[in-house]
């Protein structure tokens, strides 16, 4: 029974794609996605409430309205992505509908003057809000609503005297005509104006300088000033946008209803406000697109003509519009607060795994596991000189090289290791290392990529992406855990990403998912091209190549398990697993001088350990429930080295059992009779003298790897 | 910073008092005891509404819905007192209303984090909606015969001087002993002038927000009896004026800073003796409504710059978004 159920969970994993689901999630267009069902439920709703509501000629009526609103929608946008709000809309909008109105038909001017004058009247208006708020840095809020008042004030002035005389004329203007009723295949004129502008704005903001500066300004006006933005203004020049935006919606509404009614543009900028919100354009600025200001403004017209065709009053209208809005304004702001935490409880998204129980490591004649302490008492160099050595490897000259921490490579110098100096600084943690041909270090780096440093010291970058797989929801191009590497006879770099799903600091986190999210890749300096060679690895890591020139060995870390892929000959495309069910966790690989092959052990698997791999659910539950510091992790309190040989024979092992001296060993390079050993955390490089025997006192890795004098 | 606050309130005053002065020589209707008395009972009201929004602006707030819960508790009372109830449950009703009101506005602003411009505009407009749509059918609610016990809040005199004034007394005096002699008070202060200390500090930030604005509710609701009892009905669209205009003008050109965490009663005295007299003066001279608007919108403006000046917003404790 029991096993019958492991059976269904291993299917289930193996079909089932949880970690889509958190990946889907952390993808910006959610935020958009959120909005867009809330307008298809609504859509669906009021078309199910309302029956006949939505034909096409009230859709039109619907577009042509939607075609003013948003205008304004689109203005009050910009102003909140650049982190203020304008009240004034409203009142703008009675002003300007006013001028133009004046203009046409008291003082008959013809369409286009007047047009022009009223837009840049709304963009007058507009800079008194800038000056304001933008140059004398008033709060955007009680500024905007004292213009508010101002506008209005003047406009009611102004009707007073001229309401009779517009009234009583009409202009006679075919443009003018047109642009209050105009159809353009069908499509209301001012819609088509609309769009255009919509599209404009939209790569203004994503495309152009000042759109980045504004939502720069949006997400920190201290951090945008201290870049030398303009902050002033570029502030200011969001409200005259927004001016300008709604003298425009002002023109067509006139040219449409011709009207100076009391009520104009009352209320408009809690309408536009609404949909702005509701669209998903954070408060406080920095956040926003068209797209959502779009959204949220059919939203709010679907609502408001729907509530009308429903006969609701204007108080009820009012009052559903301001609840919405609070209830937007709230969504938002704890979407916000919390979701990167969401997103972090259903991104860990943990994999099943067997592994069988490991071999014995007991202390027994012939055991090649047994347990020893032989580097227990190793020498010792750079002691709390050098952070986080994961890779070493020696020169010509015998000097040593390791990364560190600190994202420097930093070299001790032959004989004796006592003097370090940092021979070259690349930016991130430097990981796997390998010399090619002509003594350049190549490095992997970790969420950096593939980087190279001449015997000068000079960094470059080889790489830092590579095809983008089809099946995953991330765009997994970027490199984001580059491991180890090591070089083909023709020049060819092939190197291990051990995961596309986290960063360097959260390796753990994968190693806790043993989900086949890395893969191993191969950059060709010659055409400086990068392509995925295989896939789906159970965090890949030592890679080192085989004599025969054709294959490599590599191993994966979760999987437990040594293989060899062939990149060419007859076998060309194959992978054999060499060894697998290790007692502990595979990290780097490299040549040993009698043509074996040293393996570094992480750390040691455990029964409760391989018994939660099988039990994906309880993993999953662990990390939504304890903290990260609580959680199962492999025992790293343990140093081992071990040889292999071709056949997948382990010939013996070297070890730290309690890792006094060296605990998670991550690498191990021979040099001239001694194996030198890094660790990823260790603030220091061991070195042992292997038995005579056993090693060849005159062996240099790569000098041999490419027939090089030492 | 102290000397700087004290010169402010003397600017307002020398200000009211030649404006007093001024007003008493030019305009012939300005200075007899008719015109004083009902300038008093007008400036009685908005000075109650003052000392609410005054609290809720020293913990670093604002309340723009102030006239909806002036408004819609009182109409209701009015309204279930009218229909035959009982008129303890009617008041409790207008009551309940309103601090229920307030207490959502604290909510949403203390929990659910959004900005207290934001809530309030859009918590009032919600209320005004709810009482024109589904509460009540006409403009104005009168004031019901079962309620005539109370109506001498709002009318009738005591010592010679309206009760109002009393009322409005009473209030500062209550305000003036919660910002002075309690440990709230000093907790509201605190919170304005830095929330972030005072949360670290261990006061109860979140509920002192919910207690202020459950007492700007209330305050409200109370300047609204006294409205009506004095002119005799509740006006259901009296949230569509620009009123909440005049309050935040007595706080503000009484000295009260926006940033919060500085002033006192004594400013919004000043600037309620300021308003009225302007507004007095203004109606008396029958300047249109538009205009006054219109003076009333420049003077405002004036006051939010001068405040900006006088009272620049800290850098360190203002918080993105703080719009």
């Amino acid at each position: 029974m029991a096993h019958l159920n492991e059976t269904l969970t291993r299917i289930r994993y193996r079909i089932w794609p949880d970690h889509v689901v958190g990946e889907i999630l952390s993808k910006p267009w959610m935020e958009t996605a959120i909005p867009v069902l809330v307008l298809v439920a609504t859509f669906a709703i009021l078309s199910w409430l309302v029956p006949g509501f939505f034909t096409f000629a009230q859709l039109s009526i619907i577009a042509r309205e939607g075609g003013e609103l948003g205008f304004i929608v689109l203005g009050l946008s910009i102003v909140i992505m650049a982190g203020g709000v304008d009240l004034s809309v409203g009142s703008i909008f009675a002003v300007t509908n006013f001028i133009v109105l004046l203009l046409m038909h008291e003082y008959e001017w013809s369409a286009a003057p007047a047009v022009a004058v009223t837009i840049l009247a709304g963009m007058a208006l507009g800079a008194v809000n800038g000056i304001l708020i933008g140059y004398l840095r008033l709060r955007a809020f009680l500024t905007t609503l004292i213009t508010l008042i101002i506008f209005r004030a003047v406009y009611e002035i102004w009707t007073a005297d001229h309401a009779t005389a517009i009234a009583m004329s009409l202009p006679d203007s075919a443009t003018w005509d047109f642009l209050g009723i105009g159809l353009i295949r069908g499509i209301p004129v001012n819609v088509w104006l609309f769009a255009a502008v919509a599209l404009a704005c939209h790569v203004l903001l994503t495309r152009l300088r000042p759109g980045w500066h504004l939502m720069a300004i949006g997400g920190s006006r201290r951090a945008a000033y201290n870049a030398g933005i303009a902050v002033r203004r570029t502030i200011a020049l969001t409200y005259v946008a927004s001016g300008g935006l709604t003298a425009i919606a002002a023109i067509f509404f006139g040219a449409r209803l011709a009207s100076v009614g009391g009520n104009i543009g009352v209320g408009m900028e809690v309408t536009a406000l609404t949909a702005a919100v509701l669209g998903g354009i954070t408060l406080g600025g920095g956040r926003g697109s068209v797209t959502k200001a779009i959204v949220g403004l059919a939203i709010v017209l679907i609502i408001t003509n729907g509530m009308t065709a429903y006969s609701a009053s204007g108080g009820a209208i009012r009052m559903t519009l301001a609840a919405i809005l609070v209830a937007a304004a709230v969504i938002d702001i704890r979407w916000i607060k919390n979701r990167h935490r969401i997103i972090s409880s259903v991104y860990v998204s943990p994999d099943y795994l067997y592994l069988p129980p490991p071999p014995s490591c007991e202390a027994k004649p012939g055991n090649a596991w047994a347990v020893n302490d032989t580097l227990r008492g190793v020498d010792v160099i750079g002691l709390g000189e050098v952070e986080g050595p994961e890779d070493v490897i020696l020169d010509r000259n015998d000097n040593l090289y390791s990364g560190s921490r600190h994202g420097d490579i930093v070299r001790f110098l032959a004989p004796d290791y006592k003097r370090m100096e940092i021979f070259a600084h690349i930016g991130g943690q430097p990981l796997g290392l390998a010399f090619d041909r002509e003594d350049n270090l190549n490095v992997c780096v970790g969420g950096m990529g593939l980087y190279q440093v001449s015997p000068a010291g000079e960094v470059r970058k080889l790489t830092d992406e590579t095809n983008r797989s089809w099946t995953s929801v991330n765009d997994d191009s970027r490199l984001r855990l580059a491991d180890d590497l090591d070089i083909a006879d023709d020049g060819r770099i092939f190197f291990s990403e051990a995961t596309r799903r986290y960063e360097m600091s959260e390796y753990a986190v994968d190693a806790l998912e043993s989900r086949p999210a890395g893969r191993i890749i191969c950059h060709d300096p010659r055409t400086g091209s990068t392509r995925t060679v295989i896939d789906r690895l159970r965090f890949p890591n030592g890679i080192s190549m085989c004599d025969d020139g054709q294959s490599f060995l590599f191993a994966q870390t979760s999987a437990a398990s040594v293989s060899r892929y062939w990149f060419d000959g007859p076998k060309k495309g194959r992978i054999e697993v060499l060894i697998d069910n290790l007692p502990g966790y595979p990290d780097n690989i490299n040549k040993a001088s009698d043509g074996n092959y040293w393996v570094a052990l992480v750390g040691m698997r455990g029964p409760a350990l391989d018994l939660a791999m099988r039990m994906p659910g309880f993993r999953k539950r662990m990390t939504q429930r304890l903290p990260f510091d609580e959680w199962m992790f492999p025992n790293i309190n343990n140093g081992c080295v071990f040889k292999i040989n071709l056949e997948g024979k382990v010939l013996y092992s070297l070890w730290d059992p309690q890792g006094i001296n060296h605990p998670m060993i991550t690498s191990m390079r021979e040099h001239k009779g001694w194996l030198y050993l890094g660790g990823l955390s260790n603030n220091r490089i061991g070195r042992y003298k292997l038995p005579e025997s056993e090693a060849d006192p005159a062996y240099v890795q790569y000098a041999r790897r490419w027939g090089l004098p030492t | 910073m102290h000397r700087f606050q004290l010169s402010q309130q003397m600017i307002v005053s020398v200000i009211f008092v030649l404006l007093f002065a001024g007003l008493s020589l030019l305009l012939p209707g300005f200075a007899n005891t008719e015109n004083l008395l009902t300038l008093l009972q007008n400036v009685a009201i908005l000075g109650i509404l003052g000392l609410g929004m005054a609290v809720i602006v020293i913990g670093r707030g604002v309340d723009l819905s102030m006239i909806a819960s002036l408004a819609i508790p009182v109409a209701l009372t009015l309204q279930l007192a009218d229909a035959g109830h009982s008129t303890a449950l009617a008041i409790i009703a207008g009551l309940a209303l309103s601090a229920l009101f307030g207490a959502a506005n604290g909510w949403l602003i203390a929990y659910a984090e959004v900005p207290p411009l934001f809530v309030t505009l859009a918590s009032g407009l919600f209320l005004a909606g709810l009482g024109q749509a589904f509460l009540f059918s006409t403009e104005a609610v009168v004031w019901p015969e079962p309620l005539q016990f109370l109506s001498a809040i709002g009318r009738g005199r005591l010592a010679g001087i309206p009760n109002s004034i009393w009322i409005f007394a009473l209030v500062a005096v209550a305000v003036h002993a919660f910002l002075s002699r309690l440990t709230a008070g000093v907790f509201t202060y605190s919170m304005g002038d830095n929330p972030m200390a005072a949360r670290l500090a261990g006061i109860p930030v979140r509920i002192m927000v919910i207690v202020q604005y459950v007492s700007s509710a209330l305050i409200a609701t109370l300047a609204g009896f006294v409205m009506a009892a004095s002119v005799g009905s509740m006006s259901t669209r009296i949230y569509n004026s620009t009123w909440i205009y005049d309050v935040i003008l007595v706080v503000v050109l009484g000295g009260i800073g926006l940033s919060g965490g500085r002033g006192s009663v004594t400013n919004v005295l000043i600037g309620t003796l300021l308003i009225g007299t302007l507004l007095n003066g203004l109606t008396i001279l029958d300047v249109s409504f538009p205009v006054q608007n219109l003076i009333k919108g420049f003077v405002l403006l004036a006051a939010i710059m001068a405040d900006t000046v006088l009272n620049p917003r800290n850098e360190e404790t203002a918080q993105q978004g703080d719009i």
